[in-house]
Parts: structure tokens; sequence; C-alpha cells
């Protein structure tokens, strides 16, 4: 909060630290928390511990005294990867949120899809994002922000491209395969997941932010995260075919501009920054200048 | 998955007035612990469930000892273990108790 001098990182915070530094001090009233023990029913056949939230935690607060809905994922347990409890624990938040018509803040923290319960998993990722996309139609605002330990993948990414708006760190990353997945598949030559430059280069903060993925950047702080949803919240919440039409004909473009480009350097130089292999050493200050030049999406999400 | 259940006589009952209090992560290394109020007001009684076999006998002194030096009396405890060291135990359920006895804010 701005009145704490301290900053609080969000990449080390809990989801519920998270959603604590984020609504109105004391707002936060839980749906199904963890006294309710809805835990996952696929765990214990691959004798596995439970967590008495399933590893998300959803309810209402404000912010700057708005009524919202915020959820927050738990990275730390189980890579915070969605179930099915804590998938439908998602999509109820979001359904309740097209009803009363109440913008949503989504904290992601996860790998993706739970292998241990992948159907029900993949189930729930596809109800999540149908009821994102029925939210935004009923004129609520979904705003995710990825800045946790375990990034934003797989599912998560999937549910993420469809959100109104994204904020990111440059601890975040956000893609639908992680670096191993890429390094499983296709060989080390192709992606070597442990070159972490590499891997900051291809789906980190900056990068995501510079190519129009992301709408804002922010610092590793709690209070940023803050401001940037409140600033979130204030743009319009325009959902038709028009919005769909201008993101196709971005992806479009950036195809074409961008996809002969094999390195990060190579998409940051043609986007007309002068000295690209510097951007990843540059603090939040000077990231923000020199990204000028950035892609932005501010029509086509 | 192993299920121990422990009923420890406490020397005094948890202050404040919090209805629950939660710490830690089910995580390697690490664990859950939930505590809620109820039962007899000189009593904590822990339930944990863990997947690492053989421990009953740690688990059993740890649990004492906590309970011991922190009070805790008339507290349900439930905690999800993720193969936690007892030194972590210890440091999360004293954490745990400390939590539910704070002033509400």
């Amino acid at each position: 909060m701005s009145s704490n001098p301290i900053r609080q990182s969000w990449y080390e915070a809990s989801a519920r630290a998270r959603i604590a530094a984020l609504v109105d001090p004391g707002s936060f009233s839980e749906f199904i928390g963890p006294e309710a023990r809805e835990t996952s029913p696929h765990l214990p056949i691959f004798d596995l511990p439970r967590q008495f939230d399933d590893g998300i935690a959803v309810g209402a607060a404000t912010m700057d005294g708005t009524p919202v809905l915020v959820a927050a994922q738990e990275g730390r347990f189980m890579g915070g990867a969605f179930g099915e409890v804590h998938g439908a624990k998602l999509t109820g938040l979001l359904r309740a949120a097209a009803t009363l018509k109440r913008d949503v803040v989504i904290a992601f923290d996860t790998g993706g899809v739970r292998l241990q319960e992948a159907n029900a998993g993949e189930l729930a990722i596809a109800e999540i994002m149908r009821a994102v996309l029925d939210a935004r139609t009923a004129g609520v605002r979904v705003i995710g922000l990825i800045g946790g330990r375990a990034g934003c993948y797989g599912g998560g990414s999937l549910i993420a491209g469809c959100c109104s708006t994204l904020v990111i760190s440059e601890q975040g990353r956000l893609s639908v395969s992680g670096p191993e997945v890429i390094e499983t598949n296709r060989g080390v030559e192709e992606f070597d997941s442990r070159d972490r430059a590499l891997v900051w280069r291809t789906m980190g903060g900056k990068h995501r932010y510079l190519i129009g993925g992301v709408d804002a950047y922010v610092d590793d702080d709690a209070a940023a995260f803050r401001t940037a949803t409140l600033a979130a919240f204030a743009r319009p919440a325009t959902f038709d075919p028009s919005v769909l039409a201008a993101e196709q004909t971005r992806l479009e473009a950036r195809l074409t501009q961008f996809g002969s480009a094999i390195d990060g350097r190579d998409v940051w130089t043609t986007l007309g920054i002068t000295d690209a292999a510097t951007i990843p050493d540059l603090a939040t200050a000077d990231f923000l200048a020199a990204a000028t030049h950035r892609e932005s999406a501010d029509d086509a999400r | 998955m192993q299920t121990l259940r422990y009923d420890i006589a406490a020397p005094r009952a948890a202050g404040g007035t919090r209805t629950i209090a939660l710490v830690g992560v089910v995580a390697s290394g690490n664990l859950e612990v939930l505590l809620e109020r109820g039962g007899p007001a000189d009593r904590c009684t822990i339930e944990i469930a863990t997947t690492a076999q053989g421990f009953d006998d740690l688990w059993a002194a740890v649990t004492a000892d906590v309970v011991a030096a922190r009070g805790g009396g008339g507290l349900r405890i439930a905690i999800n273990d993720g193969g936690a060291r007892p030194d972590t135990v210890a440091l999360r359920l004293a954490q745990g108790i400390r939590l539910i006895e704070e002033p509400v804010a």
C-alpha cells in the first residue's frame, strides 16, 4: 500500500499476501475458504498431499471503495497448476462477475494444468475462458496480473490471452509452452531452458510488454500492481467484433513484421529500439522510456 | 497418505478472538497449518495428513513440545504436510498460534 514505506515484492508474496496488498485494507471476504476444505478429489489417488484451498483464493473486496472480485493463485502449491476444484472456483467467480457486473482481477501464478488431473484441468481451462468472455460480453473488465514465481504458462496463458488488460513485472513470464517443454519437444538447439537470459528475452515481462502481449509494465512491487490495476479499471470495457477484428489484424501484422526474427533482440531492433542489447539491463524508468516504440494492443483487447 | 491425530493437554487456552488462521503452503519441505476454534479450553487437537510414513513418534514429540511452550488450548489444528522437517513444523505451529491470537485489525 502506498502508505507503507517498505516495498513488498509481488514475486515473493503468497497468494493471500498479494490479495491483501492489492485491495482496500480489511475489505477481502473469501469464498470457499480453506476452512471449507474443498480439496482436490484426484490427488489422493496419487498419494499426493492436498491443500485446503486447492491452491487458489477467490472472493470479493473493494479497491478505492469500488466493489471488485479477486482471485489469486498460489504458485508454490503444485506450481499454481489448475485442477478441478481450483478451476471451478475461478469459473464460479467469473460467472458471479458477469451477473453482478463487477470487474475482476486475477493474480496469475501457474505452470498450467495439473498433470494428475489433466482432463478435469483442461475442461476447467475451457470453462474459465468461456466465463471470461461471457463476463466481458456483459461489460465486465477482467484484469490479469503476472509477476509470480511460476509465471503464467499453459492453460493459464490462454486465459490471460482472453483478459481485458494484462499487467506484468520484469520477473513475470507469459507463454503457452514453458522453457523445459520446448526443450524436451524440440531439442536444446531450439531452446536451451537453462539459459535464463534467453528465457526472459523470449517470454519475460519486458519482451511481452514490447510486443504488446501485455498492456502495462510495473516494478516487482505490490503497490505498483495495485496502481496499475486501478488504471486498468479506468479503461473502456469495450468487447465487440471490432475489438476482435483489430486483434486479428494486429497479430497478422506481428507475424509479418517479426516472423523471421530468431531472438528477442531482433524483435526489439525491428521495433526501432536503437540499442536493443541493453534492454534486459535497464531499470524500470529507463526501460519505459526506451519502450516508446513498443507495439500496443490498446484498441485490440 | 497417513492421517495422525493427537489430543494434547494444553497449559493455557489460546487468546484472541480470531476464528481462523492459516499459515504455510503445501510445497516441498513445507506444510500448511489451519487453526480453528473448538473443543475444551485445556485441550489442543491436531490432525496431520502426511505422505511420509513412519514418523509418528517425531510428530507426537514436536506437537507436544509446541503446545507445551505456546499453549493453544481450545484450538483444532489441521495440517497438510509437504515433507517438512521437524524444525519447520515447530515454527509453523508457533506462527499459526501467534496469528490466531493476534488482535483483529
